[in-house]
């Protein structure tokens, strides 16, 4: 009874000393920072900065080689404190949300034809560009919701996509996902937008679509001087560096691309992160 | 000899006993700049000219490239994006036929083919924009230049028309043997073989007799019955069949020393030396059920489908899907107002009841795909890291071997959209190829 406790007390204060040795030897320097960083940081490991996760991308903020306003998704109080702990500035950025610039739902937008395959927006693009007659518009087929980490696009009943702006973070991954590069990041502050993406001569655009943008050109028009919404193209864009502010500028729009969003993040839900 | 794999639909021929009729003129023509795989070729004429029939529109950029000819004799109405028959608008030339139909002058016969250097050969069978006229429409002059080390001994001529409902082959074969037979020779000549076989489905009997009826004293060329089944007429396959050589994965063709060509290029590539005509016209099965009188048409390069279809009659009842080409591998239409290319074999018309709406269910591992794949792959597995968007492993399932015969996605149980996904997984396969290049250097 005794022999067999003996030894093995030997063995575990043995192999503890060897452990207690290790430690000491092959010790990894960690910057002290580090820990603070990593809890300051969203901590969703949603890869939006190009890094592996959040741990990578603090190692990469230590070292100097981003700055905090790197993460896309942190806010701007969580950018004041990472500053404060590396002890650099942190310039006032605009928050942004994702903007899904299309309203042609089932109901509006027409068909050229049925789509019956792979339930992917990347795959139905190849096929002649989808079955809506309006080849810039959403294929409602989700590949932006099957990539947003925090859960913040939902599918309309209309089959298009519409972003929950208290939930968006602005990551971008849904920009990169998109086919048809329907999905800008907008400031939040801006209220006017054109939601569409249709660059077809009028008639041909409202052919495909209810609610398309003509070019018609009455909202550049409907400004006296410095228009902050301009038509390129056939397709009137907002000018995202100084947005119109007069929500009246959206009565002038014959087919209703131009309207008001307002991103009211006052009662933000807690992100799910 | 039999491949592995492979099956056997219905083959609905319904229009193999009708002789080829012409379609009168028509008043407008639309000729896309591209309609061959490589570049397409550089525009050489502007709005408003007169063009002649045969007269060449643009002009070959680079060596993958051929020119497009003007489909009838009238005036350049409009320059720019037409309805193309792979679904998104391309650029195009509206042609106005002038009703006179006259050739262009600079179009006469260059003679007996026996006569003539291989080097102008192989450059009047580029200028006259021959492309490979069974589908793929792969500029023909590349094929029948191989690089110095890839020696070829062998031509193989595909009649064999695997593809259910087509049988504008089968008509070229019965009414041009002669034609087709000096084509082949020409062939042989300017690749330097002494043999070419030709490759006809069991189904085909009629055609082959043909042929054989029609060959030259002079010139080596046999005639092989070969298994009716699908896709027979993938040349890979009918190589294996007719000789017994297999093409290396990822190779193709002449890295076995074989040139695999159409019978229906054979035809026109005869067609452009003996007669100077460039590929203006091409031999189109319109058939289905939802189309009134199936007939094998002659129909210049450029009248759109709707034309077309009016001209046998119409389309009955309930349409379902207009495809161009068979209905195996052949590309559905959104828009009827397409224009036949060089590369369109028939326009299938098929009723709603005939086709079926579904949704693929996930994969149950049953493995009948596995079975039928002719080119020995994996469908099943590549089919889920597709869906599951992990490109990156498509390489080690070989997936650029697929020739996207469809053989899998009809005998699937799930019915999965397999061939959409190996399409979509062949292209994200190519930019992570070139993302790990890019990488490197």
């Amino acid at each position: 009874m005794l022999m067999p406790t003996a030894i093995l007390a030997a063995i575990g204060l043995i192999s503890g000393l060897g452990l207690a040795i290790a430690a000491r030897v092959f010790a990894v320097e960690v910057d002290p920072r580090q820990e603070e960083i990593n809890d300051g940081l969203p901590g969703a490991n949603c890869g939006a900065c190009g890094f592996a996760g959040c741990a990578d991308f603090s190692a990469a903020l230590i070292e100097g080689k981003v700055g905090p306003a790197d993460c896309p998704v942190s806010d701007q109080a969580t950018r004041q404190l990472l500053g404060e702990i590396l002890g650099v500035a942190v310039g006032e950025s605009a928050r942004k949300v994702a903007l899904i610039m299309c309203q042609g739902g089932l109901s509006v937008a027409h068909k050229e034809g049925r789509y019956n395959g792979q339930a992917s927006c990347a795959s139905a693009d190849l096929i002649g560009g989808g079955e809506k007659l309006c080849s810039y518009g959403c294929l409602g087929l989700a590949d932006c919701q099957e990539v947003c980490a925090f859960g913040a696009i939902e599918m309309t009943e209309e089959g298009i996509a519409r972003v929950i702006p208290s939930r968006c973070t602005a990551c971008g991954k849904c920009v990169a996902a998109c086919p048809k590069h329907l999905i800008s990041l907008v400031p939040t502050d801006a209220e006017i937008h054109v939601l569409c993406n249709n660059t077809d001569k009028g008639a041909a655009a409202r052919k495909a679509c209810d609610v398309s943008c003509l070019g018609c050109k009455k909202c550049e028009k409907s400004f006296d001087e410095d228009p902050r919404i301009v038509v390129h193209n056939y397709l009137a864009k907002v000018d995202y560096r100084k947005p119109p502010t007069d929500q009246a500028v959206v009565e002038v729009c014959p087919t209703g691309a131009l309207t008001v969003r307002l991103f009211d993040h006052q009662d933000q839900e807690q992100r799910p992160l | 000899m039999k491949f592995k794999g492979g099956i056997h639909p219905d083959y609905h021929k319904l229009t193999a006993d009708q002789p080829t009729v012409s379609m009168p003129l028509l008043k407008r023509y639309v000729v896309p700049l591209s309609q061959h795989i490589g570049a397409p070729g550089k525009l050489i004429v502007e709005k408003g000219q007169e063009v002649r029939r045969g007269q060449a529109l643009t002009s070959p950029a680079g060596f993958v490239s051929v020119p497009v000819h003007a489909p009838t004799s009238g005036k350049v109405k409009k320059i720019g994006e037409f309805p193309h028959p792979l679904g998104k608008p391309q650029p195009g030339i509206e042609i106005t036929a002038d009703g006179e139909d006259v050739w262009c002058e600079e179009i006469v016969g260059h003679g007996n083919w026996r006569d003539l250097e291989v080097a102008r050969l192989r450059d009047l069978i580029r200028d006259a924009g021959l492309v490979g006229l069974g589908g793929a429409a792969f500029p023909t002059h590349v094929k029948l230049s191989p690089p110095k080390d890839k020696p070829i001994d062998l031509l193989i001529l595909n009649g064999a028309e695997c593809e259910p409902y087509l049988t504008s082959d089968h008509r070229v074969m019965l009414e041009h043997a002669a034609g087709v037979m000096e084509g082949i020779g020409l062939l042989m000549r300017v690749l330097g073989v002494e043999k070419a076989l030709v490759g006809i489905e069991t189904n085909k009997a009629d055609a082959a007799k043909a042929l054989e009826a029609a060959c030259p004293d002079d010139l080596d060329i046999r005639v092989h019955l070969v298994e009716t089944k699908y896709p027979q007429g993938s040349e890979k396959h009918l190589i294996y069949a007719l000789t017994g050589r297999r093409v290396p994965a990822g190779g193709l063709p002449m890295d076995s020393g074989v040139v695999v060509q159409n019978v229906g290029t054979a035809l026109s590539c005869y067609e452009a030396v003996h007669l100077g005509r460039p590929l203006t016209e091409r031999i189109v099965t319109v058939t289905g059920s939802a189309v009134k009188d199936p007939a094998n048409v002659m129909v210049r390069v450029g009248t759109s489908v709707a034309e077309v279809i009016d001209f046998c009659g119409g389309l009955t009842g309930s349409v379902g899907k207009v495809i161009f080409g068979g209905p195996m591998m052949g590309i559905v239409q959104f828009n009827l107002n397409a224009p036949v290319l060089k590369g369109t074999s028939g326009i299938l018309c098929l009723a709603e009841s005939e086709i079926s709406q579904f949704e693929g269910s996930p994969c149950i591992r049953c493995g009948n795909c596995v079975d039928a794949c002719p080119m020995f792959l994996v469908p099943s597995a590549m089919g889920l890291l597709v869906e599951r968007n992990r490109f990156a492993d498509l390489g080690g399932y070989h997936i650029m071997d697929c020739i996207e015969c469809g053989s899998c996605a009809y005998v699937c149980l799930s019915r999965r959209p397999l061939v959409q996904f190996f399409k979509r997984g062949k292209l994200e396969w190519r930019e992570h190829l070139k993302a790990l290049e890019g990488g490197v250097s």
